[in-house]
């Protein structure tokens, strides 16, 4: 059987030379970054109107992968990204305490809201604050989709329940129900089920498969969400592009940049409001 | 490919005949055996360097198995396979039913030009040669198995000459084909054996026997019971099973 | 109009306009799938034919392995692969994590044991029928591979489109690894899946109509192909 260990060889040494062959266009690309950033800032199309203007700035590629903050924090703690974008501020205050980031910036804001059925059996609309409202929710035991995924929208809907009386999670399967899934996602479900859910603005904008979902609670302080921005530690991350990092966290902080984020609507309103320091 | 010819034998050497000739080949005492039944029941043979010899005998008598035995296509429980240094590593079978490759019928004989070694420069003229000793000019670039039955069987036949065989084992090559086919074939065994190659025939056809073969190993129930000349095994065969057998009347 | 209506309509919208992004998002699918599809059939056609032929202690185990490893979960491989390719993975140094490179990779651990399974069925099939006459003509065991996968190539196009509808099909091996960045590792279904969660349902079933037309043609020129010259090898 030695002549068939040729056999065998000579399709592995092919695979590598294709293998080599899919890997070039990606080598070339050597100006590029990966943002970790958030399904809500992606779905809600900002990046697709923000990053050709920062190319045509800086030259600079940035490739944008969307998944919850928590996820994102993990991803670019492991390295696998050059900087961040998301929205839960004590989760990345301790990633920039744990040294994988060096340093967090505000940079943008909406808020929260609660959407749900446009009749509202629990009467949210009418409730003084968002305490009170998630409680009326509970107490009716109305429909809840929660995103459940360690998003920075997930961690401040868990917040917000803490500031009740109400144990959500004890709850779930029966009238809190836990997606599991991206924001995008979670209001699919929402629709499918009349549920109430908590969502950022932006996406809910952006967002086009209303069905009877309207928005239900809005205004409250609490509810406000702030993005920051974390370019990730050199010290940490040999590997990482941290001029690149550098540049893109400093244009989305620079006056050009806040205006981009400022200009970008969607059916006429505007998704994010530039708040950098 | 555990069953390479000879490797499941003991190796024994014949010991030279009368006039001091080794045969082509030498079986001793071959044994197969199958679900407890014994299909070759210690067959034993010695067939001359050279001509044709006609394999005979009634269904089941183990013609077909010994051949295949000599390939060593099927492992033998017992006995021992001998031949010829001359012989030996230019063996070919050819089967009653040939199994011909999907691919054209010059694409099978270049794959068997190629299997049996033959140096890439000299395949193309040895091509030709195959394909015009088959009488396949018209059919070579035809798929071989959409020809016919006896198309394909002068593939198969001059598949196994590409081997530049010097010992030809043929399974009932001519069974089921019609009387033009028949002679196309038998004309190329001759031609194989004119060329000094020992063939081996199995053959239900008493008239190919007659036509072809210089001597008659006759088998029944896996065993040898005669190996004489052809006359000798026409016109008086000494056992009272090639007796019943060329009168028709032994069918098992 | 309905949702399919509309699906519909704004799939012959996007075909019509030959939208630079959607012929960007079906070359890169295509790229990706096709690349690990040859990968997969590098591999996966020797190795099938390897267990078909030759016979060695354990053979049935890794046989029955190789069938279940048809049913991978894309989204564990995803992982699997994710985990390696991590800058703080043993394969980080390469960098090839959201690259159209690791999609081929994961897609190809994905389709490897279809091609491998498929093709060893088609393979002893084949063997069966030629196993006698090539032993009797002394075939090496690299020939008579190589005879085999040859013989049995028509049927082998079956195990291939097979692969490479898994391939074309999958979404959570290329989202993990692959990132689902714009222009750079977006494909078919990953854009489904974002137009989904972006609420765009008729954008996403315009997508996915294609895509499935896309298959459809892909398996329907092949089996013309393979009829006509399988006609033609062997009558």
């Amino acid at each position: 059987m030695v002549r068939t260990t040729a056999t065998i060889l000579k399709p592995i040494l092919a695979a590598g030379a294709l293998l080599a062959l899919a890997a070039a266009p990606a080598v070339a690309q050597a100006d590029s970054i990966i943002v970790q950033s958030t399904t809500s800032t992606q779905n809600s199309g900002l990046y697709d109107f923000i990053l050709p203007q920062f190319q045509a700035t800086t030259g600079i590629e940035a490739r944008v992968v969307a998944v919850g903050t928590g996820q994102a924090l993990t991803n670019a703690a492991n390295c696998d990204g050059d900087v961040v974008v998301v929205h839960a501020r004590p989760a990345e205050e301790e990633f920039v305490a744990n040294g994988y980031g060096t340093e967090r910036h505000d940079l943008m804001y909406n808020d929260f809201i609660i959407v749900g059925p446009s009749a509202d059996p629990a009467d949210v609309a009418s409730a003084p604050d968002v305490a009170t409202a998630l409680s009326r929710i509970a107490e009716a035991e109305a429909p809840f989709a929660s995103r459940a995924d360690n998003s920075g929208t997930h961690m401040r809907e868990m917040a917000l329940w803490e500031a009740t009386d109400a144990d959500p999670v004890a709850a779930s399967g029966t009238w809190y129900r836990e997606t599991g899934s991206g924001m995008g996602a979670t209001l699919n479900i929402a629709v499918g089920m009349d549920a109430y859910a908590l969502t950022d603005r932006g996406t809910w904008i952006s967002f086009e498969n209303k069905g009877d979902l309207e928005i239900l609670f809005q205004g409250d302080p609490a509810l406000n969400n702030q993005y920051g921005v974390i370019p990730v530690n050199p010290e940490h991350c040999p590997n990482v592009r941290a001029e690149g990092a550098q540049a893109f966290t400093d244009w989305l902080l620079s006056d050009d940049g806040q205006a981009a984020i400022a200009a970008y609507r969607v059916q006429g309103e505007q998704l994010f409001f530039p708040n950098a320091q | 490919m555990a069953d390479r010819p000879g490797s499941s034998v003991i190796p024994f050497a014949p010991t030279p005949g009368a006039g001091g000739e080794l045969p082509a080949l030498a079986l001793q005492g071959l044994v197969i055996e199958r679900g407890g039944k014994r299909l070759l029941d210690g067959l034993t043979a010695r067939l001359p360097r050279s001509g044709i010899t006609a394999v005979m005998g009634p269904n089941g008598a183990g013609k077909s198995l010994a051949l295949r035995a000599i390939m060593g296509l099927i492992p033998v429980n017992s006995g021992a396979v001998w031949m010829h240094p001359s012989v030996a590593g230019a063996v070919a079978l050819v089967f009653q039913r040939p199994v011909l490759l999907r691919r054209s019928v010059r694409a099978n004989l270049a794959h068997a030009l190629k299997v049996f070694g033959v140096p890439r420069r000299e395949r193309p003229q040895r091509l030709t040669e195959l394909i015009r000793l088959g009488g396949l000019t018209n059919l070579a670039d035809r798929p071989a198995r959409a020809l016919s039955g006896g198309e394909q069987q002068r593939v198969a036949m001059v598949r196994a000459f590409a081997a530049q065989p010097r010992l030809l084992l043929l399974d009932e090559p001519t069974a089921s084909l019609d009387p033009q086919h028949t002679g196309a074939i038998e004309w190329l065994i001759r031609t194989a054996a004119e060329g000094g190659a020992k063939v081996i025939l199995v053959t239900h056809d008493n008239g190919q026997a007659h036509r072809l073969a210089d001597d008659v190993l006759f088998l029944h129930h896996g065993r040898a019971l005669e190996h004489t000349s052809r006359s000798r095994f026409f016109d008086r065969p000494v056992s009272a099973e090639a007796r019943a057998y060329l009168a028709g009347d032994l069918l098992l | 109009m309905d949702p399919f209506s509309s699906a519909f309509v704004a799939a012959l919208e996007l075909i019509a306009s030959l939208d630079p992004n959607l012929l960007e998002v079906i070359g890169l699918s295509l790229r990706v799938s096709l690349t690990a599809l040859a990968l997969a059939c590098l591999i996966g056609l020797p190795l099938g034919a390897l267990l078909a032929v030759v016979r060695f202690p354990g053979r049935g185990a890794v046989v029955v392995l190789v069938s279940a490893l048809m049913g991978l979960p894309p989204v564990v491989v995803g992982l699997v692969v994710y985990v390696t390719f991590s800058a703080s993975g043993p394969l980080g140094p390469l960098q090839l994590l959201y690259t159209p490179t690791v999609m081929v990779v994961a897609q190809a651990i994905l389709v490897t044991p279809i091609v491998a399974a498929l093709a060893r069925q088609v393979i002893a099939d084949l063997n069966v029928e030629y196993d006698e006459t090539l032993r009797s003509m002394g075939t090496s065991g690299r020939m008579t591979i190589a005879t085999l996968v040859w013989d049995a190539r028509y049927s082998l196009l079956t195990a291939a489109l097979a692969g490479l509808g898994r391939a074309l099909a999958e979404v959570g091996a290329v989202m993990i690894v692959g990132g689902n960045i714009n222009h750079v590792t977006r494909m078919m279904t990953t854009a489904i899946a974002l137009e989904t969660s972006r609420g765009d349902l008729s954008m996403a079933m315009a997508l996915g109509i294609i895509l499935i037309a896309l298959t459809i043609a892909i398996n329907g020129a092949v089996m013309a192909v393979r009829n006509g010259m399988e006609r033609r090898a062997y009558g």
